[in-house]
């Protein structure tokens, strides 16, 4: 069947292009423009050059702001991915109880961020909070304030707890489109467990992993408001990433000119990891033949 | 416009974006774009190679800035090059 080519389609989506205008492309030029000056306020610029692309790229600080966010989404999508493919793999296919632990999986999913972030800051205190006074009434040394690495327990703990779901769901979603038909031709042949997830279910539900594995990273690159308010980037750089540290050069120091030259170095990140993502999702899709 | 702090060079810079998508937008029409396959095994339009040629081009500028003390034009002259390269072969 041959598809009619209507170029005036093209006019339906000059609202999406306004509303991104104003929304994105303005605000980034404007960004753009602020890198290459230096400003004292009062609206007052004043040529820059590179300079601040310069400083950035040998800024200990950023580098290594940077190794932490790519660490922290690195270890969150080797938790929550498999995590999530697990629970979906092990939640009922129907009935009463499907309905139910759906509904209960997308509770966390319901919580704004800084709701999430002060439940954990509550919970994992320890004079007042159930996690943080049970581990010390255990005897063991758990301070998210002052420890490193019960700063980032905690956090990636957060994460996982909050987002799970979400894989879990999408996983689940897939899982539930594949035909009984392969189910029963695995049994004929004799196929273990295993065999049925490698050959059947893992590539079926490869499509919808790649959207859960891209929103997540996507997600978890931009973290801001849940280890603000757990940690405030604490105990003292530990859990400052990317957007923590971006925010209090841009607003705390108000250094707009530093500020504007690192976002625009975060987003050609953000910009080059999703291509790569986008690009091997649609290509899969090809393959598969959606 | 005050409040966006213009300068000549960021104007050019966008000008020069926004021509290239122009150009590309005017040829995609007249010359309907074919995908293939290059090297790096993905299907690939000119407007994909477009994209692609102006992200690498942005890594190129921020690897000679941080890693060389060369002046800058030294990278726009590797960016071409890359660019010829992934037109023709990605």
């Amino acid at each position: 069947m041959n598809k009619t080519v209507n170029q005036k389609a093209w006019f339906l989506i000059l609202p999406v292009l306004v509303l991104v205008a104003f929304s994105a492309v303005i605000p980034l030029m404007t960004v753009v423009n602020y890198s290459v000056q230096d400003t004292f306020g009062n609206n007052q610029f004043f040529w820059a050059g590179l300079e601040w692309f310069e400083e950035m790229l040998d800024s200990e600080r950023m580098w290594d702001a940077l190794g932490r966010q790519l660490a922290f989404s690195a270890i969150i999508l080797a938790i929550e991915i498999p995590l999530g493919i697990f629970v979906a793999l092990n939640m009922p296919k129907s009935g009463f109880w499907a309905s139910l632990c759906l509904v209960l999986m997308s509770l966390p999913l319901l919580i704004p961020w800084n709701v999430v972030g002060t439940i954990w800051q509550i919970f994992g205190r320890v004079d007042i909070g159930l996690l943080g006074h049970t581990l010390a009434a255990m005897g063991i040394d758990y301070n998210y304030t002052q420890n490193i690495y019960a700063a980032w327990i905690t956090v990636i703990v957060m994460d996982v707890w909050h987002w799970t779901s979400l894989v879990a769901l999408l996983a689940y979603a897939g899982l539930q489109s594949i035909p009984d038909a392969y189910y029963q031709a695995a049994k004929i042949d004799q196929a273990s467990r295993w065999k049925v997830f490698r050959f059947i279910e893992l590539p079926k539900i490869m499509g919808v992993l790649m959207i859960a594995i891209l929103l997540r990273f996507m997600d978890s690159f931009m973290i801001y408001t849940e280890p603000f308010v757990v940690t405030g980037g604490g105990p003292g750089n530990a859990t400052t990433f990317l957007s923590i540290d971006l925010v209090k050069m841009a607003l705390g120091q108000f250094d707009l000119g530093p500020a504007a030259a690192f976002s625009i170095m975060y987003y050609l990140v953000i910009l080059l990891i999703s291509y790569v993502f986008y690009t091997v999702m649609t290509n899969l899709d090809k393959r598969e033949g959606y | 416009m005050d409040w966006m702090a213009w300068t000549w060079p960021t104007a050019a810079f966008f000008g020069i974006i926004a021509a290239t998508l122009i150009t590309f937008t005017v040829l995609a029409i007249k010359y309907p774009e074919v995908p293939r396959h290059g090297v790096l095994g993905i299907e690939t339009t000119r407007g994909d190679r477009l994209f692609i040629t102006l992200l690498g081009s942005a890594f190129i500028n921020l690897a000679w800035l941080g890693l060389l003390s060369a002046p800058q034009w030294g990278a726009l002259v590797v960016c071409f090059f890359y660019a010829l390269a992934v037109f023709r072969w990605v």
